[in-house]
């Protein structure tokens, strides 16, 4: 694409504007460019079109799309379809209660664990950074594997605790890894803050930790908020690995149990998916939305 | 510690084979990613929606629901292959959506004004691409791709888990499942192992980003 500056891009601003992507890329589109665009779209919508018309007759030879795979989630008259949406019910809800677990634990020992890097004096800050660099980089499926086997092995009982003992398991791994993160969102932010937040604090007589508390983490909070929502859509997804260990039934463990009793994987890896994909989007657009407001708000 | 140094061999094998996961998707979901950026950037509005789509499903839905679907969706509709495929695919799907989002962050960091000014001083479109636009999104892309590629490589632990066989993660399971040794030396092993991964890898991101860091 040679798009040059022709004189009658400025003219057409807004029609322009409507069908381009914010990108540095290219200019307002010329009666050639615009025309190769045409073109590229045909083209790109029939290539895109034999891609689904393949899949499908694909889906449609290997017998997927019958009322048989499908009807037990999408028929409310199929015998099952009560049962298997109270058991996918079951199931988010024991995924969304060990998510909220795991975060609001990790943000409550994130951000004591963060002010505690910051307060630290050099020295002894080094082992602390040096055990959460190690978490950092451990897979959380090693974590909550660690957990739930190293745990019980060396005489741990977490039957004290409300809730099964896989729940505790996914949770302390997900908020041994998550802790860390948490900490450094926080560090980030309280960094991002001005300076003389810091040493106006101080010099009205503060002392470290009230500067911490009262000036610096509220401000390091709100600055954070888009990624600490960010940081609950990696929380809830990654719930989703006690299936692969197999240690605690939430919505994917569930729905693939129905899957085996009912032989459909498809639709019920495809519904599992689903019910993550709306959760996630929503909180994605929770974080866009702190994001808009926080950078009108925030104009220092 | 006798656990891991009676298996050293396998501990040694194991993390030879995570880190062929690590490398098959590091390659693969850059170019997936790069041809999803690409879809996502260009001006032809159905591959847009392509690549907004693609990215918008595979990055909200879990890498686990993925690996399930390739590994027990594909083969209803007669794809058969092995669990190490199945594994390696759904990792580099997985990573597609999230190294195209970093290569596109990368490209919108570059300010309007560069490509401005290349066009006003008459530099083709292909020009002012190669020798403008594109060295600079490359540049601010690489602190995200960084990221991203090392949350990939822990994430092949969770491909591992699932069950290729021979890798990290299996020589844990089977050494304390089946062999009864104790969780605690073995899986620190494990995670030794990853940590000689993501570490190292955490270390050369460090020196690219220095080296290729540009002051805006």
């Amino acid at each position: 694409m040679s798009t040059q500056v022709t004189p009658e891009a400025p003219a057409r601003p807004a029609k322009a504007a409507g069908a381009r992507p914010d990108t540095v890329l290219y200019d307002a589109p010329g009666p050639r460019a615009r025309r190769r665009a045409l073109a590229g779209s045909v083209v790109a919508t029939v290539v895109i079109a034999a891609l689904v018309a393949v899949v499908v007759s694909r889906l449609a030879d290997a017998g997927q799309l019958t009322a048989e795979k499908w009807g037990p989630v999408l028929d409310p008259g199929n015998e099952v379809f009560d049962q298997v949406w109270r058991l996918l019910g079951l199931g988010l809800r024991a995924t969304l209660t060990a998510a909220a677990i795991s975060i609001v634990l990790s943000l409550v020992l994130g951000t004591l664990l963060g002010s505690l890097r910051m307060m630290l004096p050099g020295s002894a800050r080094w082992p602390l950074v040096g055990v959460m660099e190690l978490l950092r980089g451990l897979p959380v499926v090693i974590a909550i594997y660690f957990a739930s086997r190293v745990l019980p092995d060396i005489g741990v009982d977490l039957s004290g605790l409300p809730g099964e003992d896989g729940l505790w398991y996914l949770v302390i791994g997900l908020v041994a890894y998550n802790v860390v993160i948490i900490a450094e969102i926080l560090r980030a932010g309280v960094a991002s803050l001005p300076r003389g937040q810091r040493e106006a604090a101080l010099s009205i007589g503060l002392t470290h930790g009230q500067t911490m508390r009262l000036v610096l983490l509220p401000q390091a909070f709100r600055v954070m908020l888009p990624a600490l929502v960010s940081q609950i859509v990696v929380v809830l997804k990654d719930t989703s690995l006690a299936a692969v260990l197999g240690i605690y039934p939430e919505l994917l463990r569930r729905a693939n149990r129905i899957a085996q009793n009912l032989d459909n994987p498809i639709p019920m890896v495809v519904v599992a998916g689903v019910i993550f994909i709306v959760i996630n989007v929503l909180l994605g657009r929770l974080a866009v939305y702190l994001e808009r407001r926080m950078s009108r708000r925030t104009a220092h | 510690m006798d656990a891991i140094t009676e298996n050293l061999g396998l501990f040694a094998e194991g993390y030879l084979v995570s880190l062929q996961l690590c490398l098959w998707g590091l390659v693969g979901s850059l170019v997936l990613g790069t041809v999803v950026a690409a879809c996502r950037v260009s001006p032809v509005p159905p591959l847009r929606a392509f690549g907004t789509s693609w990215v918008e499903v595979v990055r909200n839905c879990p890498l686990t629901v993925v690996l399930f679907f390739f590994a027990f969706g594909l083969p209803e509709i007669g794809v058969n292959a092995s669990y190490w495929v199945f594994g390696v695919t759904a990792l580099i799907v997985y990573t597609s959506a999230f190294v195209c989002e970093a290569l596109r962050a990368g490209i919108n960091a570059v300010p309007a004004g560069q490509a401005e000014a290349a066009r006003a001083i008459g530099l083709t479109f292909t020009q002012s691409l190669r020798t403008i636009v594109l060295p600079q999104a490359f540049r601010s892309s690489v602190p995200p791709l960084g990221s991203v590629l090392i949350a990939m490589f822990k994430n092949s632990a969770v491909v591992g888990a699932f069950g290729v066989g021979r890798d990290l993660f299996s020589v844990g399971n089977s050494l304390t499942s089946a062999q009864g040794y104790a969780a605690l030396p073995v899986l620190t092993g494990v995670a030794i192992g990853y940590l000689l991964i993501t570490l190292p890898a955490g270390g050369v991101l460090a020196v690219v980003e220095r080296k290729v860091a540009i002051a805006r």
